[in-house]
């Protein structure tokens, strides 16, 4: 489903380069839920970034349910991402200025389509039927991470990207987000990459690869 | 805390977002340099006409008449400048009237003013020429000098014969500069000089035709020029002699030119205010996005009043450094203002630095800063150092309704006020002025409200993504959609009224080429010549309407009391006749129908036939000037037609559409009782080519040599130039406050920069590609754009349609495609601004989206 090959990121930074990452390889199945741990600075949001064709690597490859990135200019790599990759941030990100509803909505949107039925579906999923004209603004910080999960989902993607989904709830929340996702990852056989720093929360995952200094220091599987 | 230490923090604390600091410094920037622009200009001006004062007349006194001098006029001149009867070189007269002048060698003809010269004037002052030093030559020579623009019209060359009447004379050069004269002056007619002692030669100062008379003296060294005209004036009354000295002359110029800059002075005003306004409405957001930093200055011990001096002093070094750079932008800009205002000049400005200008533009763009900034920074003492642990989210910080906000919006609307008034010069005018800016920032931000909520509530659900997103950007968290929208809106809203203005003015004299209304007037017709005139017209297939009859006249008495008696009335009180209306010259006609320019609205007109024999003769009198008399229906005036009374009443009043090509008169006389007064006539005709109209009026002037002829395109063209002059100089000013806007508009973007980083950002991962980002921008910026101009020229047809309706009362038309291309110009510069800032906001790769939380 994903797979990366001497993956290697650095930027310039006045005198000289700065290596965040540097010969990353590995593979993940379809279907699996991975955590990338690793303390901050190790990049980890870097690796997750060149995952999902945020940002071109300095050197190596990444596959995408086996497309080449690289061969991939900005604009095609977006549609990829609008239609085989969710995301999940540590600040909600949703758009101020549209309703619930409308948020889950835009990635489908993006790609011409409309589906008010679906959105609200996940909606109710998310436990947040009653909720679906509130801006951002009107709802609590772990209703708007719910908000989130449902424009993830909405698209029906192949593989979820989550860097740090419960880094600004506080725990019982985030155990409530972090129920809910691995829910719906496993109701929609979703490949599921989590990034945090939080070892409790990558306990959950089956598989852990852990970073340190821009390395893959290790990589279990439970 | 000290002050160094607090403008040290006030320094660190605003370099972390210089870049939307400078463009509020831009902000008051640009209202500053149209402020001390046109003040440093108009004070330039003032110097030059003091300098030039005595070269405005010419003369250290000037005797003005209607009618050749008297004996006795003479006599008194003589005595006032030689200080004797015997004439000498310190006395000229000038006689200036219109004439149709040509050169018999080329096609044309041009209805000229002119101005025949006895004597060594101008005293003062040189009058330049081509070739130079022409100017003697016409006190002896047989030559002429005229404006180039005769020649240019004419396509005629110096050396040419020019045609005046009966009078031929070689054209030896032309005049290029009069002192005192305005460029604009010669758009209606250019002007011809010829020596004094031809003026009888032409043939031309017969019955009826019009003529000024100029006596200029140059008084003996050490005379007390302003005395002795005071003494003059009450004794040169009654024979309509007007006494002008330079001090008069220095002072209407003056008075004219300083409201001419004033005005432009407010229109500056205007664009500081919005710059104002984005300032506050800046602050506003910024001490939002400050919340953090504010909570945190006051954990670690600083009081309300320190952050709160703090922040001040930012203001007030944004007001301090946008007046600074605005007036050397200003006294830069001021420069090019001689240019775009010489036409209108009667003297060479010297751009010069004036002190006054520089420090009220200096203190005017530093206060603005400070007053706007104050209300939304008094909301700062309502952070708490909470806020550093428990933010609520999305908090307002709303400008609480306390006492000292109250206090700080008092302060403001005062000072805009007051500010309004100096510049104004006149308490009144000044109030005036801000209520009316208050009206049409009011009226602009009704409709900018009206409108965000109107979207808001009838969201087009149905459009396209793109669309909905960007619309709904306008209400993000922190938007400055009414701020922007007001102060483009306004920009707008000026230059759209100029529109407005110029083209009710000038439509009520165009005539369309299907139409086939006159265009020709041909006047001055002596009563034996009218039936050639029309056998000529008509031979060249021409259909003239019937000539109608003009008697010059002047009012006697009115109900009994003599004019001589109303003029020793220095006062003017409502109700008592105005001292022009009472002593100028009428030209009035008689007629037994109503002409359709000319509506009664009181009295009844009157029948066929003549009043009855002995008794007064029925006369309609225009509403106005019957106003301006006192006069109303049964009253009785008593003319003076060349020396015969003839008593009238007044039947019925008149409104009369003065704006229409037609004869319309003041006074119109029941058949009867002037058939047998000296009369000249007037008959109109329409002639469609350009080419035939010249045909025709040299055709005439050639076998009448005293008829004159007015083309109409000729006036149209005048106009339009006139008009377009004093527009270009109003426009000049107006986009200053567009400037203002679209600074207020970047600097609200640099606002919003962080947040619409993010959202694009966030699309972009979520799957958007670059030209979705572009397309949600570009109709945010133009819903943006379409809602102010629209604001703009909603505000605009309003008072335009005031404007019209009361001041020029001329019936208001919209003309549609200047008004689109204005809006959609400003709508352009919007998005194209916009986009402009965005561009690297759409270059951004993703990942910021994770790597900025």
């Amino acid at each position: 489903m994903l797979r990366c090959e001497n993956l290697s990121q650095s930027y310039r930074s006045g005198t000289g380069t700065l290596t965040v990452l540097q010969d990353i390889s590995f593979a993940v199945d379809a279907g699996a839920f991975v955590a990338i741990i690793g303390p901050s600075g190790s990049g980890k949001t870097t690796l997750l970034g060149l995952l999902a064709g945020l940002d071109r690597p300095a050197s190596g490859e990444v596959w995408l349910d086996g497309i080449a990135l690289s061969a991939l200019d900005e604009d095609r790599r977006a549609a990829l991402r609008g239609a085989k990759v969710g995301f999940v941030f540590q600040a909600y990100q949703l758009i101020p200025t549209l309703t619930a509803l409308e948020n889950v909505q835009v990635p489908l949107e993006l790609r011409g389509e409309s589906d008010p039925a679906r959105a609200r579906a996940l909606l109710e999923r998310v436990g947040l039927g009653d909720r679906t004209g509130h801006y951002p603004a009107q709802l609590s910080g772990g209703e708007q991470q719910r908000v989130a999960l449902a424009r993830a989902f909405s698209t029906r993607p192949k593989i979820l990207f989550a860097d740090e989904p419960t880094g600004n709830l506080d725990q019982r929340t985030g155990a409530g987000i972090i129920d809910l996702m691995t829910d719906l990852n496993r109701e929609a056989g979703t490949t599921l990459v989590l990034v945090t720093h939080d070892p409790d929360l990558a306990g959950r995952a089956r598989r852990i690869l852990r970073l340190a200094d821009g390395h893959l220091e290790s990589d279990t599987t439970t | 805390m000290t002050l160094r230490a607090l403008l040290r923090l006030a320094w660190r604390e605003g370099r972390a977002s210089r870049r939307r600091l400078l463009l509020l410094v831009a902000a008051i920037a640009t209202g500053t340099a149209a402020l001390v622009a046109i003040n440093t200009f108009t004070a330039n001006l003032r110097t030059a006409v003091n300098a030039e004062a005595r070269g405005l007349l010419g003369a250290d006194l000037a005797l003005a008449s209607r009618s050749a001098p008297t004996e006795s006029l003479d006599a008194l001149a003589d005595s006032l400048a030689c200080g004797g009867p015997a004439p000498c070189d310190d006395r000229a007269t000038v006689t200036t009237f219109g004439a149709m002048g040509y050169v018999p060698s080329r096609t044309g003809v041009r209805l000229v003013r002119v101005t025949a010269v006895d004597g060594r004037w101008p005293f003062f002052g040189a009058i330049t020429t081509t070739p130079a030093g022409a100017w003697p030559r016409l006190q002896g020579d047989r030559v002429a000098l005229v404006d180039p623009a005769f020649l240019t019209a004419l396509g005629a060359s110096i050396g040419d014969t020019l045609a005046l009447g009966t009078l031929r004379l070689p054209i030896a050069g032309t005049v290029d500069h009069v002192p005192g004269d305005v460029g604009i002056a010669t758009a209606f007619g250019p002007r011809v000089f010829i020596p004094g002692a031809l003026v009888a030669e032409t043939g031309l100062l017969g019955f009826g035709a019009r003529a000024e008379y100029d006596i200029y003296l140059q008084l003996p060294a050490g005379a007390d020029v302003q005395a002795i005209a005071d003494t003059l004036k009450p004794r040169l009354r009654p024979d309509r002699v007007r006494v002008r000295t330079v001090q008069d002359e220095q002072r209407n110029l003056g008075n004219a030119l300083e409201r001419l800059g004033r005005y432009l002075g407010l229109v500056a005003l205007v664009a500081l205010l919005l710059g104002g306004l984005g300032v506050g409405s800046a602050v506003h957001v910024l001490i939002r996005q400050k919340m953090d930093t504010i909570a945190v200055l006051r954990c670690l011990g600083g009081s309300s009043r320190q952050v709160f001096a703090l922040f001040l002093v930012q203001a007030a070094g944004i007001g301090l450094l946008g007046s600074t750079m605005g007036a050397a932008i200003g006294l830069a800009v001021q420069q090019a203002l001689p240019r775009v205002l010489g036409e209108f000049l009667p003297v060479a400005v010297t751009p010069a630095l004036s002190w006054p200008a520089l420090a009220t533009g200096l203190g005017l763009g530093l206060w603005t800063a400070v007053a706007f900034a104050l209300i939304p920074l008094l909301g700062i003492r309502k952070i708490s150092p909470l806020a550093t642990l428990r933010r609520p989210y999305e908090a307002e910080a709303r400008p609480s309704r306390d006492r000292w906000t109250i206090v700080a919006i008092a302060v403001l609307m005062a000072s805009v006020v007051l500010m309004a008034m100096v510049q104004a010069g006149d308490p009144l005018r000044g109030a005036a002025f801000a209520a009316g800016i208050g009206v049409a920032l009011a009226g602009l931000w009704l409709s900018a409200f009206a409108l965000v909520r109107g979207l808001r509530r009838s969201f087009p659900h149905r459009l396209a993504y793109v669309w909905r997103q960007g619309l709904a950007n306008l209400y993000r968290p922190a938007n400055q959609t009414v701020s922007v929208v007001l102060s483009l809106g306004f920009g707008t809203f000026l230059l759209a009224t100029l529109l407005l203005v110029q083209h009710n003015l000038l439509r009520s004299l165009r005539v369309d080429g299907s139409s086939r209304r006159p265009n020709l007037i041909l006047f001055d017709i002596q009563p034996d010549q009218a039936a050639g005139v029309d056998s000529l017209l008509r031979a060249r297939g021409l259909d003239p309407t019937p000539a109608v009859p003009i008697v010059p006249m002047r009012i006697q008495s009115i109900n009994g009391k003599a004019v001589q008696d109303y003029s020793r009335d220095t006062t003017e009180v409502e109700g008592r006749p105005a001292g022009w209306a009472l002593r100028r010259e009428y030209r009035s006609t008689y007629r037994d129908s109503v002409v359709g320019s000319e509506r009664v609205v009181l009295g009844s007109w009157w029948g066929p036939g003549t009043d009855s024999a002995g008794g007064p003769v029925s006369i309609s009198v225009e509403v106005g000037l019957a106003e301006e008399l006192g006069v109303s229906m049964g009253d009785e005036i008593t003319w003076d037609v060349q020396g015969v009374p003839i008593p009238s009443r007044v039947t019925s009043l008149r409104e009369v559409d003065w704006a229409r090509f037609e004869t319309n008169f003041f006074v119109v006389f029941r058949p009867g009782a002037l058939e047998a007064a000296p009369q000249t006539l007037v008959t109109l005709v329409r002639v469609d080519s350009a080419a035939e109209r010249g045909l025709v009026q040299r055709a005439v002037v050639e076998r009448f040599a005293n008829i004159s002829a007015l083309d109409l395109s000729t006036v149209q063209r005048a106009l339009d130039d006139i008009l377009g002059k004093v527009g270009a100089a109003i426009r000049f000013m107006a986009f200053f406050t567009l400037a203002a806007g679209l600074v207020v508009l970047l600097g609200s973007l640099a606002t919003s920069r962080a947040q619409r980083l993010r959202e694009t950002v966030l699309l972009k991962t979520l799957g958007a590609s670059r030209s979705q980002v572009t397309r949600v921008a570009v109709s945010e910026y133009l819903a943006l754009g379409t809602l102010a101009a629209l604001a703009g020229l909603v505000l605009a047809l309003g008072s335009g349609w005031a404007l019209a309706h009361w001041l020029f009362e001329t019936k208001f038309a919209v003309p549609a495609a200047p008004m689109l291309l204005l809006a959609a110009g400003v709508v352009a510069l919007t998005v194209g601004v916009g986009l402009w800032s965005s561009v690297d906001i759409f270059r951004r790769t993703p990942l910021d989206a994770l790597r900025n939380e």
